[in-house]
């Protein structure tokens, strides 16, 4: 076993932990931080995203032992009491989720990307996400959901009713009649 | 899945992970930032006894200019080298290809120096160093010793870097008159590895090619040089013809594998075209 001290989420922590424990595991079974999940065994899905020392990376690919003396942070640390963070706001708005398994690592890894590019176009925005995986195939309303999260962060207050200048932030229109299952359910 | 439990060690100078991995004998394996060390370890394709890692070393870190050479530590992350300004000003080929690995999270714990010992036939980087004359500082038990990028990259996953040896730094020569840069990567979906890519430096000097440096990603067991491309450029007219017609024998001396992303010939046609592309923006053309 090693030791190891960490920040999760504000908390300090001290355990000792065996070298090949992932991180992933780590926060899930030790922490019980289970709001950040595991997706694949491949280092493909990014569903797992946490921050370590303010950078995004994929906590399965990750040992525990190397978040030593690091500062974490997981989708369970970005809300602010009962205040949603921005963008875990933008994704609900803009139904940025389907099944939502990826979400806690699309939010994750979105983040990240802001911080280095505020204001990304749509390009720059599934280029900043590649490393993340929807199965459900949602990624339009991820993207909408990105930069309207974007535009709300830098204070461009015409985004924040789900309207832009260019309109491209709105969220996605549902067909029901082409899918009468949901209109049968609603 | 979980790794085979493992022993660990965690140096904080150059001369404890030595150390280390003298200690570990035959069975240890270094752990740079692990983007490609864990996943295999997960899948058990690797099991080492030891794991002797990197990550609390000083001084690997950073790139620093030492007169005719920047020099990048080998624990340099991918991310470092995308915001770095030395980098930038005198190598940007090697951010340009950088940006083309894997995905940002990964591209926040990969490491420069760990993604070429790695060498990695469809990894970006070699090709790059190649083109770029690099030079590789190996510690070991006995000192140090610099190894070219011509000699570095010895067959597939396997380099210059002995057992009981450790990569501490990359030194990337300065270029001296108008080089223009370019990295031509050539893949089918998001965060995959190169298919094919071309990394090209090239001089122009009265509007001719003075001198021309290809290096080829994926195009055997380790990178090649497209000498025969080189040859044919230096001294050539900047034109899109005499830069086509030495682009058609990129895949001289070329010994690319079959796989499920391309069939070898393919990957040798498919060359051709990515010179030409590289060479002419290189070039400016």
């Amino acid at each position: 076993m090693t030791p190891i001290t960490v920040r999760v989420d504000g908390a300090a922590y001290t355990d000792d932990v065996e070298p090949r424990t992932l991180l992933v595991h780590y926060l899930r079974e030790q922490l019980g931080k289970v709001g950040t999940v595991v997706g694949c065994d491949t280092s493909n899905c990014g569903a797992c995203t946490v921050h370590l020392d303010g950078e995004a990376v994929k906590s399965c690919t990750v040992l525990a032992v190397q978040a030593d003396g690091c500062e974490v942070t997981t989708i369970e640390g970005v809300a602010r009491g009962a205040v949603l963070h921005p963008v875990q706001k933008a994704f609900h708005e803009m139904h940025g989720l389907q099944c939502g398994y990826c979400t806690p690592g699309m939010i994750m890894a979105s983040i990240d990307l802001l911080k280095d590019n505020p204001d990304p176009s749509e390009d720059e925005v599934r280029e900043g996400i590649e490393g993340n995986l929807c199965r459900c195939t949602g990624y339009q309303n991820i993207v909408r959901a990105v930069q309207h999260a974007a535009a709300e962060m830098r204070g461009d207050t015409s985004a924040s009713n789900g309207h832009s200048g260019n309109g491209h932030v709105r969220p996605a229109v549902v067909d029901t009649a082409a899918a009468p299952h949901v209109a049968v359910q609603a | 899945m979980i790794p085979a439990p493992f022993a660990y060690a965690r140096p904080t100078t150059v001369e404890e992970a030595l150390q280390a991995i003298a200690d570990g004998g035959e069975d240890v394996k270094v752990l740079a930032g692990g983007q490609s060390l864990i996943p295999v370890m997960r899948l058990r394709l690797a099991a080492p006894g030891t794991v002797v890692d990197l990550g609390k070393v000083d001084g690997l870190r950073g790139v620093r200019d030492d007169g005719d050479a920047i020099v990048i530590g080998a624990m340099t992350t991918h991310s470092d080298v995308l915001a770095d300004p030395l980098i930038a000003e005198h190598a940007p080929l090697i951010a340009e290809a950088t940006g083309t690995v894997a995905d940002r999270q990964v591209r926040h714990r990969g490491t420069f120096g760990g993604a070429l010992v790695h060498a990695d036939p469809a990894g970006d980087l070699p090709a790059v160093a190649l083109a770029l004359d690099a030079q590789f500082v190996i510690a070991g038990p006995s000192g140090r010793r610099t190894v070219p990028a011509s000699e570095f990259f010895v067959d597939y996953l396997t380099t210059a870097v002995e057992e009981g040896e450790l990569l501490v730094e990359v030194r990337v020569p300065k270029l001296t008159g108008q080089w223009g840069m370019r990295y031509e990567k050539f893949n089918r979906v998001a965060q995959a590895w190169s298919i094919v890519a071309v990394a090209a430096a090239v001089r122009r000097e009265d509007g001719h090619i003075a001198e021309a440096r290809i290096g080829l990603t994926n195009m055997g067991p380790t990178p090649l040089r497209a000498r025969a491309v080189e040859e044919a450029l230096a001294g050539a007219e900047a034109t899109a013809e005499a830069v086509g017609a030495a682009a058609a024998r990129a895949a001289e001396g070329t010994d690319p594998s079959s796989d499920l992303n391309a069939q070898a010939d393919y990957r040798q046609h498919l060359v051709t075209v990515l010179t030409r592309r590289a060479v002419s923006t290189a070039a400016g053309l």
